[in-house]
């Protein structure tokens, strides 16, 4: 071994596999897609599981449904162009709830409070859009909505971050008296109907047929772009890229899963003469959601915070992390996604009343764990809470087209939440296995 | 001695309360030298550290470095300075690769956004800087390290920055044989860098492999501090248990 300098060389032009001075160290990106995809083998054999065990209980539930719906209707209900559309609309707000919740199950915190959140909020605009009352522009009142979940999710951060409360009694504490503040803001018994054609048409209206393939050739684009982007960085700082092969591969995935969804959602789906087609509006706005907020945890610093934090708070601490300040905005971002859930919710039943959004929370919360997100902090993606509550709304709809009664969808939806833990549990165990591997 | 300190500490003052923690201590620290304090449980090694390290701000006494004086009442004027604290529980985040954690709190950016190939590139170069050889690929979760390379993580994520002071608690204590030679070498190739490291240990055998200086603390008072060369480890013991005291002039 020659003495290495202190100040290290000028990085080289070649970007692909440098030869390390103190032995090897790579960085993961070498080789071909065959090196990759074993790596990938490797990983989830480690117990980096991820989303796989969601995806394939989304598949087998898909499978299970499509057969019982032949066998016991004698009928096909489960899978057709209007159940698709249908099962979409309404998983669109669990999705966005347990995607409002991993924000602070990153934390290894967690907001009971999430859906009562939604309620006040979503009280708060009927009252103020009544036509007979302070007949408030909907968009208006919408962003007052949205910062009633900023005020809540301040309160809730302030005191767990500042003041140190654990967030479940803080949050279990809002989850009674927010839905006093419901009850008050609504009267007693009320049921406030929305009659606001804008707002209804999120859930309920769709894209033109060529809306839907411009949103694909969107999501493409920005894949691309983003791809091509990080390249760049890599190849100036002289570290190797993945092959390029994988790029396409991933775009060519994209293509096809996304194509095959907008041509299905493309078809007539309306049992009657007037025409239903397109895809669902509340769709893209999920989708520009789920993007925007991976990327905010993948590429910023508030993201990386947050699974810092979530691993390890006092090394967080030590390194200079603002903890307090990430802890209270990342309440704040979960109220704040939370009343987006209460939308989706509102849009879709078209009404709002006292107990809205009191019967959610676990749900989203349950669709977190499904997916993979850990309920310790530090581990999870937004993607698999949306993966996760899919499961769960698949289950529900299927369960419901089966003329089952109510009960069986709650006993199923809690076996497969277990279910979820126990496959989490034995793959960390795997993992702890093999921790001494060097 | 020949050269000046980096490091100086005078009349160190802490106390908790009632309890005076340290009692008007000196401590000096060479560029390019390994200077390890020693001294029984509750000596008051960890408060003397915490204070370099700007989490504990000393309550009276004076703190120079490079000659000149500071004031240190925050991890960042400790790390602005170039002095960088690797704690004995190692402060890594197990969900996060060793890049994300040599990286943690001062990100390299392009924009608004990360810029990984940066931050992937000057974390292998630190590696490789300090002969690291265990490590696979710096994409690795620190969760599959062992006890060996997360203290060589630390290590390094404490170099990284261009630290002039580093400073180890503890550096070997969960450690095998095998790995306590390795973090005692890569000890020995920061100092041989330039760098100045002040190592605590309880293990007297790793301090004199390593250290160029022994300093010993007895109840928050420095009752020693002499170049290794010129004791031994049953005088060290004495002075640490207080038994014996060092008569000779300290460095």
């Amino acid at each position: 071994m020659t003495t290495t300098p202190a100040t290290p060389p000028p990085p080289p032009t070649d970007t692909t596999n440098l030869p390390a001075e103190g032995g090897f160290i790579g960085s993961g990106q070498e080789g071909g897609i065959g090196d990759q995809v074993r790596a990938y083998f490797q990983r989830v054999r480690s117990g980096d599981m991820g989303a796989l065990p969601a995806i394939g209980g989304l598949i087998v539930l898909v499978i299970l449904f499509t057969i019982l719906s032949q066998t016991m209707l004698g009928q096909q209900f489960f899978l057709t162009e209007r159940n698709f559309a249908n099962l979409l609309t309404q998983a669109a707000s669990l999705v966005m709830l347990a995607m409002a919740l991993v924000f602070v199950i990153l934390l290894g915190e967690i907001d009971l409070s999430a859906g009562v959140t939604s309620g006040v909020a979503l009280s708060a605009f009927v009252v103020l859009t009544k036509p007979d009352g302070p007949n408030m522009n909907w968009v208006l009142a919408l962003v007052v909505a949205l910062l009633v979940g900023v005020v809540i999710g301040a309160f809730i951060g302030f005191f767990v971050a500042r003041v140190g409360i654990p967030s479940f009694v803080v949050t279990l504490g809002l989850f009674i008296g927010l839905q006093g503040v419901t009850l008050i803001l609504l009267g007693a018994g009320g049921v406030f109907r929305i009659q606001i054609p804008e707002f209804l048409a999120i859930q309920n209206a769709n894209l033109p047929i060529w809306g839907g393939w411009v949103m694909l050739a969107i999501i493409l684009a920005v894949s691309f772009g983003m791809s091509l982007w990080d390249r760049a960085l890599r190849t100036r700082a002289g570290v190797p890229n993945r092959t390029f092969a994988l790029v396409i591969a991933k775009l060519a995935v994209i293509a096809v899963l996304g194509g095959f969804v907008v041509a299905v959602l493309s078809q007539n789906r309306s049992s009657s003469i007037k025409e239903i087609a397109g895809v669902p509006i509340v769709v893209p706005v999920v989708l520009l959601i789920l993007w925007i907020g991976t990327f905010a945890l993948d590429r910023t610093k508030f993201g990386r915070y947050i699974y810092a934090i979530g691993g390890n708070a006092e090394a967080a601490r030590r390194s200079g992390i603002k903890v307090i300040t990430i802890r209270w905005v990342a309440f704040i971002v979960c109220s704040v996604l939370a009343v987006v859930a209460g939308v989706f919710s509102a849009s879709k039943v078209g009404s709002v009343n006292a107990g809205f959004g009191t019967d959610t929370v676990l749900s989203g919360v349950a669709a977190a764990v499904v997916g993979g997100v850990s309920l310790f902090g530090g581990r999870g993606r937004l993607m698999h809470a949306a993966i996760g509550a899919l499961v769960i709304a698949v289950i529900a709809n299927g369960l419901g087209l089966l003329n089952l009664p109510a009960g069986v969808n709650y006993i199923v939806t809690g076996g497969v939440l277990v279910l979820a833990a126990t496959v989490d549990a034995v793959s960390r165990v795997r993992a702890g296995g093999s921790l001494t591997r060097t | 001695m020949a050269d000046t300190p980096l490091i100086e500490l005078t009349d160190i003052v802490k106390s908790f309360g009632p309890v005076s923690v340290l009692k008007g201590v000196n401590l000096k620290a060479f560029p390019g030298k390994v200077t390890a304090l020693v001294g029984d449980n509750g000596a008051g090694k960890s408060t003397l550290i915490k204070g370099l390290a700007g989490v504990q701000p000393y309550d009276g006494g004076e703190v120079r470095f490079d000659g000149q004086a500071v004031h240190l009442h925050s991890p960042r004027d400790a790390s602005a300075l170039g002095i960088e604290v690797v704690y004995q529980d190692l402060a890594l985040c197990d969900n996060l690769d060793i890049v994300q954690n040599m990286f943690l709190g001062r990100e390299e950016t392009a924009g608004l956004i990360f810029d990984e190939g940066q931050m992937e590139r000057e974390a292998s170069e630190t590696l490789r800087s300090l002969s690291v050889r265990t490590v696979k690929s710096v994409r690795q979760k620190v969760s599959s390290l062992s006890g060996g390379q997360r203290q060589t993580v630390a290590i390094a994520r404490s170099v990284l920055k261009k630290a002039k002071l580093v400073v180890l608690d503890e550096p070997t204590a969960a450690l095998g044989v095998a790995q306590t030679e390795q973090v005692l070498n890569l000890v020995r190739r920061l100092a041989d860098q330039g760098v100045a490291v002040i190592i605590i240990s309880h293990n007297l055998q790793d301090v004199f492999k390593v250290a160029d200086y022994i300093n010993v603390l007895y109840l928050g008072t420095m009752v020693a501090a002499i170049p290794t060369a010129e004791t031994t480890s049953d005088d060290v013991v004495g002075y640490i248990t207080g038994s014996k005291t060092y008569d000779g002039v300290n460095v």
